[in-house]
Protein backbone atom coordinates (compact mmCIF):
# COMPACT_ATOMS: atom_id res chain seq x y z
CA UNK A 1 0.00 0.00 0.00
CA UNK A 2 2.01 3.34 -0.79
CA UNK A 3 1.06 6.06 1.38
CA UNK A 4 0.56 9.69 0.11
CA UNK A 5 3.20 12.21 2.20
CA UNK A 6 0.48 14.63 2.37
CA UNK A 7 -1.66 12.11 4.13
CA UNK A 8 1.53 10.99 6.43
CA UNK A 9 1.99 14.62 7.67
CA UNK A 10 -1.72 15.35 8.37
CA UNK A 11 -2.17 12.04 10.18
CA UNK A 12 0.88 12.92 12.20
CA UNK A 13 -0.27 16.41 13.01
CA UNK A 14 -4.09 15.10 14.27
CA UNK A 15 -1.70 12.69 16.24
CA UNK A 16 0.34 15.32 17.45
CA UNK A 17 -2.67 17.61 18.11
CA UNK A 18 -4.88 14.92 20.06
CA UNK A 19 -1.92 14.13 22.49
CA UNK A 20 -1.33 17.41 23.44
CA UNK A 21 -5.16 18.01 23.83
CA UNK A 22 -4.79 14.70 26.53
CA UNK A 23 -1.67 15.18 27.58
CA UNK A 24 -2.44 19.04 28.86
CA UNK A 25 -4.40 18.73 31.82
CA UNK A 26 -2.04 16.69 33.44
CA UNK A 27 1.09 17.96 32.14
CA UNK A 28 0.43 21.64 33.74
CA UNK A 29 0.11 19.72 37.18
CA UNK A 30 3.14 18.10 36.85
CA UNK A 31 4.75 21.61 36.65
CA UNK A 32 2.84 23.29 39.48
CA UNK A 33 3.88 19.87 41.92
CA UNK A 34 7.61 20.79 41.72
CA UNK A 35 7.54 24.35 42.51
CA UNK A 36 8.24 25.26 39.11
CA UNK A 37 7.28 29.05 39.85
CA UNK A 38 10.79 29.92 39.98
CA UNK A 39 12.41 30.02 36.82
CA UNK A 40 16.33 29.48 38.00
CA UNK A 41 15.32 27.16 40.89
CA UNK A 42 13.92 24.82 38.43
CA UNK A 43 17.07 25.66 36.07
CA UNK A 44 19.98 24.96 38.69
CA UNK A 45 18.33 23.18 41.40
CA UNK A 46 20.15 23.46 44.70
CA UNK A 47 22.78 24.52 43.02
CA UNK A 48 21.71 27.93 42.68
CA UNK A 49 22.21 28.89 46.46
CA UNK A 50 25.82 28.76 45.69
CA UNK A 51 25.77 30.97 42.78
CA UNK A 52 23.20 33.34 45.06
CA UNK A 53 25.96 33.82 47.42
CA UNK A 54 28.24 34.64 44.62
CA UNK A 55 25.63 37.24 43.21
CA UNK A 56 25.78 39.16 46.80
CA UNK A 57 29.08 38.78 46.80
CA UNK A 58 29.33 40.64 43.18
CA UNK A 59 26.63 43.22 45.09
CA UNK A 60 29.70 44.08 47.45
CA UNK A 61 31.72 43.87 44.69
CA UNK A 62 30.07 47.18 42.71
CA UNK A 63 29.45 48.50 46.22
CA UNK A 64 33.39 49.02 46.12
CA UNK A 65 33.77 49.99 42.37
CA UNK A 66 35.80 46.82 41.72
CA UNK A 67 37.76 47.57 44.42
CA UNK A 68 37.28 43.96 45.86
CA UNK A 69 39.64 41.43 47.09
CA UNK A 70 40.29 37.67 45.05
CA UNK A 71 40.84 34.62 46.43
CA UNK A 72 44.39 34.94 46.26
CA UNK A 73 44.16 38.00 48.80
CA UNK A 74 44.04 38.44 52.45
CA UNK A 75 40.98 39.62 53.79
CA UNK A 76 39.43 37.65 50.82
CA UNK A 77 36.74 36.40 53.68
CA UNK A 78 35.62 38.96 55.56
CA UNK A 79 31.96 40.12 56.11
CA UNK A 80 31.01 42.28 53.36
CA UNK A 81 30.46 45.87 53.74
CA UNK A 82 27.14 46.18 52.49
CA UNK A 83 25.99 43.85 55.61
CA UNK A 84 28.12 46.05 57.83
CA UNK A 85 26.57 48.51 56.37
CA UNK A 86 23.29 47.70 56.76
CA UNK A 87 23.77 47.17 60.08
CA UNK A 88 24.62 51.12 60.74
CA UNK A 89 27.86 50.39 61.17
CA UNK A 90 30.28 53.58 60.12
CA UNK A 91 33.74 52.21 59.10
CA UNK A 92 36.62 54.01 61.03
CA UNK A 93 40.18 54.27 59.73
CA UNK A 94 41.40 51.13 61.28
CA UNK A 95 38.62 49.44 58.96
CA UNK A 96 40.10 51.34 56.11
CA UNK A 97 43.71 50.88 56.86
CA UNK A 98 42.35 46.50 57.40
CA UNK A 99 41.12 46.82 53.85
CA UNK A 100 44.12 47.88 51.80
CA UNK A 101 44.40 44.32 51.13
CA UNK A 102 47.14 45.03 47.92
CA UNK A 103 49.59 46.34 50.36
CA UNK A 104 53.11 47.80 49.25
CA UNK A 105 53.52 46.23 45.55
CA UNK A 106 55.68 42.64 45.55
CA UNK A 107 57.70 43.87 42.77
CA UNK A 108 57.98 45.93 39.22
CA UNK A 109 55.61 43.84 37.63
CA UNK A 110 52.94 44.01 40.62
CA UNK A 111 53.69 48.09 40.69
CA UNK A 112 53.31 48.36 36.95
CA UNK A 113 50.13 46.13 36.99
CA UNK A 114 48.45 48.03 39.59
CA UNK A 115 48.16 50.97 37.06
CA UNK A 116 45.51 48.93 34.97
CA UNK A 117 43.06 47.59 37.97
CA UNK A 118 42.06 49.73 40.48
CA UNK A 119 43.27 50.69 43.81
CA UNK A 120 41.36 53.21 45.33
CA UNK A 121 38.73 52.12 47.81
CA UNK A 122 35.58 54.13 47.52
CA UNK A 123 32.22 53.18 47.91
CA UNK A 124 29.18 53.85 45.81
CA UNK A 125 27.22 57.30 46.29
CA UNK A 126 24.96 59.78 45.25
CA UNK A 127 22.36 57.43 44.23
CA UNK A 128 24.81 55.37 42.09
CA UNK A 129 24.32 52.40 45.03
CA UNK A 130 21.55 51.61 42.27
CA UNK A 131 23.92 49.56 40.96
CA UNK A 132 24.25 46.67 43.34
CA UNK A 133 20.25 45.79 42.93
CA UNK A 134 20.55 43.56 39.80
CA UNK A 135 23.09 41.14 41.84
CA UNK A 136 20.56 41.53 44.81
CA UNK A 137 17.30 40.50 42.82
CA UNK A 138 19.47 37.86 41.07
CA UNK A 139 20.76 36.05 44.89
CA UNK A 140 16.78 36.34 46.39
CA UNK A 141 15.41 34.75 43.33
CA UNK A 142 18.19 31.78 43.35
CA UNK A 143 18.46 31.55 47.04
CA UNK A 144 14.93 33.04 48.80
CA UNK A 145 15.74 32.55 52.15
CA UNK A 146 18.79 33.99 52.23
CA UNK A 147 17.96 37.09 54.84
CA UNK A 148 20.78 38.74 54.02
CA UNK A 149 19.46 40.11 50.68
CA UNK A 150 16.48 41.27 51.48
CA UNK A 151 17.83 42.90 54.64
CA UNK A 152 20.56 44.46 52.78
CA UNK A 153 18.63 45.42 49.41
CA UNK A 154 15.62 47.05 51.67
CA UNK A 155 18.53 49.02 53.73
CA UNK A 156 19.99 50.66 50.16
CA UNK A 157 16.51 51.09 48.35
CA UNK A 158 15.51 52.74 52.11
CA UNK A 159 18.15 54.84 53.23
CA UNK A 160 20.57 55.70 49.49
CA UNK A 161 17.63 55.60 47.51
CA UNK A 162 14.84 56.98 49.48
CA UNK A 163 12.24 54.37 47.89
CA UNK A 164 10.45 52.92 50.75
CA UNK A 165 8.08 51.25 48.88
CA UNK A 166 10.33 49.03 46.71
CA UNK A 167 12.16 48.58 50.53
CA UNK A 168 8.91 47.12 51.81
CA UNK A 169 7.61 45.10 48.98
CA UNK A 170 11.31 43.20 49.16
CA UNK A 171 10.98 42.91 52.65
CA UNK A 172 7.49 41.99 52.37
CA UNK A 173 9.02 38.92 49.35
CA UNK A 174 11.70 37.95 52.13
CA UNK A 175 8.70 37.93 54.68
CA UNK A 176 6.99 35.60 52.54
CA UNK A 177 9.69 33.22 51.85
CA UNK A 178 10.40 32.92 54.95
CA UNK A 179 7.29 33.62 57.31
CA UNK A 180 9.14 33.51 60.98
CA UNK A 181 12.20 35.31 59.93
CA UNK A 182 12.97 38.05 63.38
CA UNK A 183 15.23 39.72 61.11
CA UNK A 184 13.26 40.37 58.46
CA UNK A 185 10.55 41.55 60.49
CA UNK A 186 12.87 43.85 62.35
CA UNK A 187 13.77 45.50 59.46
CA UNK A 188 10.49 46.40 58.70
CA UNK A 189 9.10 47.57 61.68
CA UNK A 190 12.73 49.77 61.23
CA UNK A 191 11.02 50.68 57.96
CA UNK A 192 7.58 51.42 59.52
CA UNK A 193 8.95 53.49 62.41
CA UNK A 194 12.01 55.67 60.82
CA UNK A 195 10.90 55.92 57.36
CA UNK A 196 7.18 56.23 57.24
CA UNK A 197 6.50 56.84 60.97
CA UNK A 198 3.65 54.42 61.78
CA UNK A 199 4.31 53.72 65.03
CA UNK A 200 1.43 51.38 65.54
CA UNK A 201 2.53 49.12 62.88
CA UNK A 202 5.74 49.24 63.89
CA UNK A 203 5.13 47.91 67.40
CA UNK A 204 3.30 44.84 65.99
CA UNK A 205 5.73 44.12 63.57
CA UNK A 206 8.50 44.08 66.50
CA UNK A 207 6.60 42.43 68.95
CA UNK A 208 5.66 39.63 65.88
CA UNK A 209 9.22 39.47 66.05
CA UNK A 210 10.02 38.84 69.41
CA UNK A 211 7.05 35.93 69.14
CA UNK A 212 9.26 34.58 66.72
CA UNK A 213 12.33 34.97 68.03
CA UNK A 214 10.91 33.21 71.02
CA UNK A 215 9.77 30.83 69.19
CA UNK A 216 13.19 29.27 68.11
CA UNK A 217 15.16 26.92 69.53
CA UNK A 218 17.66 27.50 72.25
CA UNK A 219 20.51 27.50 69.56
CA UNK A 220 18.62 29.51 67.24
CA UNK A 221 17.90 31.85 70.14
CA UNK A 222 22.16 32.24 70.77
CA UNK A 223 22.44 32.58 66.84
CA UNK A 224 20.05 35.57 66.85
CA UNK A 225 20.49 37.12 70.05
CA UNK A 226 21.76 40.30 67.93
CA UNK A 227 18.50 40.62 66.33
CA UNK A 228 16.51 40.15 69.46
CA UNK A 229 18.55 43.10 71.11
CA UNK A 230 18.10 45.47 68.40
CA UNK A 231 14.36 44.47 68.57
CA UNK A 232 13.85 45.18 71.70
CA UNK A 233 15.87 48.37 72.28
CA UNK A 234 13.98 49.58 69.47
CA UNK A 235 10.99 48.97 70.83
CA UNK A 236 11.93 50.31 74.09
CA UNK A 237 12.64 53.53 72.45
CA UNK A 238 9.68 53.89 70.92
CA UNK A 239 7.07 52.93 73.89
CA UNK A 240 9.98 55.68 75.42
CA UNK A 241 9.03 58.30 72.66
CA UNK A 242 4.98 57.00 72.91
CA UNK A 243 5.52 57.98 76.61
CA UNK A 244 4.75 54.02 77.92
CA UNK A 245 7.78 54.56 80.32
CA UNK A 246 6.69 51.18 82.18
CA UNK A 247 7.00 49.00 78.26
CA UNK A 248 9.90 51.32 77.52
CA UNK A 249 12.16 49.92 80.77
CA UNK A 250 10.11 46.43 80.26
CA UNK A 251 12.33 46.07 76.60
CA UNK A 252 15.48 47.10 77.59
CA UNK A 253 15.23 44.99 80.55
CA UNK A 254 14.43 42.50 78.00
CA UNK A 255 17.54 43.90 75.96
CA UNK A 256 19.76 43.72 79.18
CA UNK A 257 18.97 39.75 79.29
CA UNK A 258 20.92 39.21 75.84
CA UNK A 259 23.10 42.17 75.35
CA UNK A 260 26.93 41.75 75.46
CA UNK A 261 27.17 45.23 77.01
CA UNK A 262 24.20 45.43 79.41
CA UNK A 263 25.61 48.23 81.62
CA UNK A 264 24.82 50.58 78.77
CA UNK A 265 21.22 49.71 78.46
CA UNK A 266 21.05 50.69 82.47
CA UNK A 267 21.78 54.09 81.57
CA UNK A 268 18.77 54.62 79.56
CA UNK A 269 16.74 52.68 82.32
CA UNK A 270 17.90 55.52 84.62
CA UNK A 271 16.85 58.57 82.14
CA UNK A 272 13.39 57.11 81.71
CA UNK A 273 13.26 56.11 85.40
CA UNK A 274 13.80 60.18 85.87
CA UNK A 275 11.36 60.69 83.37
CA UNK A 276 8.78 59.04 85.91
CA UNK A 277 9.91 60.56 88.68
CA UNK A 278 9.67 63.86 87.45
CA UNK A 279 5.93 63.67 86.30
CA UNK A 280 4.59 62.49 89.25
CA UNK A 281 3.50 65.27 91.40
CA UNK B 1 56.00 44.69 2.77
CA UNK B 2 53.59 44.81 0.30
CA UNK B 3 53.50 41.06 0.38
CA UNK B 4 52.90 41.20 3.71
CA UNK B 5 49.67 43.57 3.11
CA UNK B 6 48.70 41.46 0.00
CA UNK B 7 48.85 37.84 2.61
CA UNK B 8 47.03 40.14 5.57
CA UNK B 9 44.19 41.01 2.81
CA UNK B 10 43.18 37.54 1.94
CA UNK B 11 42.91 36.68 5.85
CA UNK B 12 40.66 40.05 6.21
CA UNK B 13 38.90 38.37 3.40
CA UNK B 14 38.22 35.38 5.08
CA UNK B 15 37.09 36.51 8.28
CA UNK B 16 33.93 38.66 6.61
CA UNK B 17 33.41 35.74 4.64
CA UNK B 18 33.29 33.47 7.65
CA UNK B 19 30.00 33.60 9.84
CA UNK B 20 31.95 33.29 13.10
CA UNK B 21 32.35 37.11 14.04
CA UNK B 22 28.44 37.57 12.44
CA UNK B 23 27.30 35.02 15.36
CA UNK B 24 29.61 36.39 17.51
CA UNK B 25 28.09 39.87 17.43
CA UNK B 26 24.61 38.57 17.11
CA UNK B 27 24.86 36.61 20.31
CA UNK B 28 26.79 39.22 22.11
CA UNK B 29 23.80 41.81 20.80
CA UNK B 30 20.76 39.87 21.77
CA UNK B 31 22.21 38.73 25.46
CA UNK B 32 23.44 42.52 26.13
CA UNK B 33 20.17 43.93 24.73
CA UNK B 34 18.40 40.75 26.87
CA UNK B 35 20.14 42.17 30.05
CA UNK B 36 19.39 45.62 29.73
CA UNK B 37 15.35 45.01 29.42
CA UNK B 38 15.24 43.05 32.53
CA UNK B 39 13.56 45.46 34.98
CA UNK B 40 15.21 45.51 38.48
CA UNK B 41 13.17 47.25 41.19
CA UNK B 42 11.66 49.68 38.57
CA UNK B 43 15.02 51.66 38.11
CA UNK B 44 15.78 52.43 34.72
CA UNK B 45 18.76 53.99 35.27
CA UNK B 46 20.32 50.84 35.74
CA UNK B 47 23.64 50.26 33.84
CA UNK B 48 26.65 48.53 34.96
CA UNK B 49 25.51 44.96 35.10
CA UNK B 50 24.90 45.70 31.37
CA UNK B 51 28.53 47.27 31.01
CA UNK B 52 29.89 44.78 32.55
CA UNK B 53 28.14 41.66 30.68
CA UNK B 54 28.39 43.18 27.23
CA UNK B 55 32.32 43.66 28.06
CA UNK B 56 32.73 40.47 29.52
CA UNK B 57 30.74 38.97 25.71
CA UNK B 58 33.22 41.37 23.69
CA UNK B 59 36.12 39.80 25.65
CA UNK B 60 34.96 35.92 24.81
CA UNK B 61 34.08 36.51 21.61
CA UNK B 62 37.34 38.56 20.24
CA UNK B 63 39.11 35.73 22.08
CA UNK B 64 37.36 33.56 20.20
CA UNK B 65 37.87 34.94 16.58
CA UNK B 66 41.43 35.60 17.60
CA UNK B 67 42.41 32.29 18.76
CA UNK B 68 40.10 30.09 16.03
CA UNK B 69 41.20 31.87 13.09
CA UNK B 70 45.20 32.40 13.69
CA UNK B 71 44.85 29.02 14.60
CA UNK B 72 43.51 27.55 11.18
CA UNK B 73 46.02 29.64 9.08
CA UNK B 74 49.07 27.61 8.31
CA UNK B 75 47.34 23.89 8.95
CA UNK B 76 44.45 25.15 6.34
CA UNK B 77 47.24 26.30 3.74
CA UNK B 78 48.95 22.96 4.53
CA UNK B 79 46.15 20.87 4.39
CA UNK B 80 44.57 22.49 1.30
CA UNK B 81 48.13 22.61 -0.58
CA UNK B 82 47.80 26.10 -1.23
CA UNK B 83 50.96 26.34 0.47
CA UNK B 84 53.25 25.84 -2.48
CA UNK B 85 51.99 27.95 -4.63
CA UNK B 86 52.03 30.77 -2.35
CA UNK B 87 55.53 29.91 -1.64
CA UNK B 88 56.06 29.36 -5.23
CA UNK B 89 55.66 33.19 -5.62
CA UNK B 90 58.31 35.84 -4.98
CA UNK B 91 56.97 35.88 -0.83
CA UNK B 92 59.64 34.31 2.36
CA UNK B 93 58.40 32.26 4.57
CA UNK B 94 58.67 35.49 7.50
CA UNK B 95 56.64 37.42 5.12
CA UNK B 96 53.96 34.80 5.35
CA UNK B 97 53.74 34.51 9.17
CA UNK B 98 53.89 38.22 9.33
CA UNK B 99 51.06 38.80 6.83
CA UNK B 100 48.92 35.61 8.61
CA UNK B 101 49.61 37.68 11.98
CA UNK B 102 48.67 41.14 10.71
CA UNK B 103 45.83 40.20 8.73
CA UNK B 104 44.59 38.19 12.11
CA UNK B 105 45.21 41.49 13.71
CA UNK B 106 43.69 43.84 11.63
CA UNK B 107 40.24 41.46 11.34
CA UNK B 108 40.32 41.42 14.85
CA UNK B 109 40.98 45.00 15.30
CA UNK B 110 37.96 45.76 12.57
CA UNK B 111 35.76 43.15 14.95
CA UNK B 112 36.79 44.99 18.18
CA UNK B 113 35.77 48.56 16.58
CA UNK B 114 32.32 47.17 15.72
CA UNK B 115 31.48 45.85 19.18
CA UNK B 116 33.01 48.77 21.18
CA UNK B 117 30.82 51.23 18.89
CA UNK B 118 28.05 49.07 19.76
CA UNK B 119 28.73 48.82 24.04
CA UNK B 120 29.04 52.52 23.74
CA UNK B 121 25.93 53.07 21.75
CA UNK B 122 24.14 50.64 24.65
CA UNK B 123 26.40 52.34 27.69
CA UNK B 124 25.38 55.49 26.46
CA UNK B 125 21.87 55.47 25.96
CA UNK B 126 21.59 54.35 29.67
CA UNK B 127 24.07 57.08 30.99
CA UNK B 128 23.73 60.03 28.58
CA UNK B 129 27.25 60.43 28.99
CA UNK B 130 30.67 59.48 26.36
CA UNK B 131 33.71 58.62 28.52
CA UNK B 132 35.67 58.48 24.49
CA UNK B 133 39.16 58.33 26.18
CA UNK B 134 38.23 55.48 28.69
CA UNK B 135 36.38 53.53 25.66
CA UNK B 136 39.60 54.02 23.31
CA UNK B 137 41.99 52.72 26.39
CA UNK B 138 40.20 49.68 26.78
CA UNK B 139 39.99 48.92 22.74
CA UNK B 140 42.74 49.92 22.72
CA UNK B 141 44.62 47.53 25.53
CA UNK B 142 42.32 44.51 24.28
CA UNK B 143 43.82 44.71 20.63
CA UNK B 144 47.26 44.63 21.99
CA UNK B 145 46.61 41.83 24.20
CA UNK B 146 45.24 40.47 20.85
CA UNK B 147 48.34 41.08 19.43
CA UNK B 148 49.95 38.69 21.80
CA UNK B 149 47.77 36.16 21.75
CA UNK B 150 47.26 35.95 17.50
CA UNK B 151 50.94 35.50 17.93
CA UNK B 152 51.21 32.71 20.26
CA UNK B 153 48.49 30.83 18.49
CA UNK B 154 50.23 31.36 14.98
CA UNK B 155 53.60 30.01 17.06
CA UNK B 156 51.06 26.80 18.06
CA UNK B 157 49.98 26.26 14.95
CA UNK B 158 53.31 25.47 13.77
CA UNK B 159 54.12 23.33 16.40
CA UNK B 160 50.72 21.43 17.33
CA UNK B 161 49.47 18.98 15.18
CA UNK B 162 45.53 20.30 14.58
CA UNK B 163 44.02 23.67 14.78
CA UNK B 164 41.78 22.65 17.67
CA UNK B 165 44.39 21.15 19.99
CA UNK B 166 46.60 24.87 19.41
CA UNK B 167 43.07 26.50 19.92
CA UNK B 168 42.05 24.92 22.94
CA UNK B 169 45.63 24.99 24.64
CA UNK B 170 45.68 28.91 23.49
CA UNK B 171 42.03 29.32 25.19
CA UNK B 172 43.82 27.37 28.83
CA UNK B 173 46.69 29.67 28.32
CA UNK B 174 45.12 32.46 28.04
CA UNK B 175 42.63 32.01 30.51
CA UNK B 176 45.04 30.58 33.24
CA UNK B 177 47.72 33.78 32.34
CA UNK B 178 44.25 36.26 32.88
CA UNK B 179 43.43 34.46 36.16
CA UNK B 180 46.48 33.47 37.44
CA UNK B 181 49.34 35.79 36.61
CA UNK B 182 48.49 38.53 39.04
CA UNK B 183 48.52 36.32 41.96
CA UNK B 184 51.62 34.03 40.49
CA UNK B 185 54.32 35.24 42.71
CA UNK B 186 51.93 34.70 46.03
CA UNK B 187 50.86 31.55 45.04
CA UNK B 188 54.87 30.65 44.55
CA UNK B 189 55.92 31.71 48.05
CA UNK B 190 53.32 29.21 49.36
CA UNK B 191 54.93 26.24 47.80
CA UNK B 192 57.72 23.85 48.54
CA UNK B 193 60.63 24.00 46.57
CA UNK B 194 61.51 23.38 43.45
CA UNK B 195 57.88 24.05 42.55
CA UNK B 196 58.54 27.63 44.02
CA UNK B 197 61.34 28.45 41.52
CA UNK B 198 59.64 27.08 38.64
CA UNK B 199 56.54 29.55 39.49
CA UNK B 200 58.22 32.51 40.01
CA UNK B 201 60.18 31.72 36.68
CA UNK B 202 56.86 31.41 34.92
CA UNK B 203 55.70 34.20 36.63
CA UNK B 204 58.53 36.63 35.92
CA UNK B 205 59.10 34.97 32.05
CA UNK B 206 55.47 35.11 31.20
CA UNK B 207 53.62 37.64 28.87
CA UNK B 208 51.48 39.24 31.69
CA UNK B 209 48.14 39.64 29.74
CA UNK B 210 46.05 40.30 33.07
CA UNK B 211 47.34 43.97 32.44
CA UNK B 212 45.44 44.78 29.48
CA UNK B 213 41.93 44.02 31.30
CA UNK B 214 40.73 47.05 31.23
CA UNK B 215 37.05 46.51 31.27
CA UNK B 216 36.82 47.95 35.42
CA UNK B 217 37.33 51.28 34.72
CA UNK B 218 34.80 51.08 31.88
CA UNK B 219 32.65 49.49 34.24
CA UNK B 220 32.91 51.49 37.83
CA UNK B 221 33.77 54.98 35.44
CA UNK B 222 36.95 55.39 36.89
CA UNK B 223 38.50 57.25 34.75
CA UNK B 224 41.74 57.08 32.06
CA UNK B 225 44.98 55.58 32.90
CA UNK B 226 47.81 57.80 32.34
CA UNK B 227 48.67 57.32 28.64
CA UNK B 228 52.36 57.23 29.20
CA UNK B 229 51.42 53.83 31.43
CA UNK B 230 49.55 52.71 28.19
CA UNK B 231 52.27 53.03 26.19
CA UNK B 232 54.74 51.20 28.13
CA UNK B 233 52.39 48.48 28.08
CA UNK B 234 51.69 48.74 24.60
CA UNK B 235 55.29 47.96 23.67
CA UNK B 236 55.82 45.27 26.35
CA UNK B 237 53.03 43.79 24.49
CA UNK B 238 55.24 44.47 21.13
CA UNK B 239 57.94 42.97 22.24
CA UNK B 240 55.89 39.53 23.38
CA UNK B 241 54.48 39.79 20.09
CA UNK B 242 57.97 40.34 18.44
CA UNK B 243 59.14 37.52 20.13
CA UNK B 244 56.55 35.08 19.56
CA UNK B 245 56.70 35.71 15.96
CA UNK B 246 60.24 35.19 16.05
CA UNK B 247 59.93 31.77 17.80
CA UNK B 248 57.25 31.44 15.14
CA UNK B 249 58.98 32.26 11.49
CA UNK B 250 62.52 30.09 13.19
CA UNK B 251 59.89 27.06 13.61
CA UNK B 252 58.24 27.30 10.21
CA UNK B 253 61.47 28.09 8.27
CA UNK B 254 62.71 24.37 8.97
CA UNK B 255 59.27 23.17 8.54
CA UNK B 256 58.86 20.10 6.34
CA UNK B 257 55.60 21.05 4.93
CA UNK B 258 54.89 17.66 2.94
CA UNK B 259 54.14 15.75 6.04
Amino acid sequence: MKLSPLLALIALLTLAFSLSVTIAPDASGWSSGKKAGNFLGLMFGDGRKLMASQFFTMADVYFHSGYYPSVFDKNSSEQKEIISASHGRKESEEDEKNEDFLGKPKDWIDAFGRNFKITRHTHLESGNEREILPWLRLAADLDPQKIETYTVGAFFLKDHLHRPDQAEAFLREGLRNNPDNAEILFELGRMYHETTHETDRARNVWELGIKKFLELSPDDQKENRLVFEETAVNLARLEDDAGNYDRAIYWFRQGQTVSLDPGSLDVQIDKIQKKISAKQP
Amino acid sequence: MNKIFAVAGVVIKELYRRKDFYVLFVLTALLTVGAGAVNFFNDEKIIRYVKDICLLLIWVSSLVIAIVTAARQIPAEREARTIFPLLAKPVSRGQIITGKFLGCWLATGIGLLVFYFFFAVIASSREHTWPLMTYVQAAWMQWCLLAVVIAMVLLGSIYFAAPSSTSTISFVVVGGIMLLGGHLKVLALQQAEPVQSLLIFIYYFMPHLEWYYLSDFVVYNMGAVPWLKIAAATLYAATWTGIFLLVAWFGFRRKNLTT
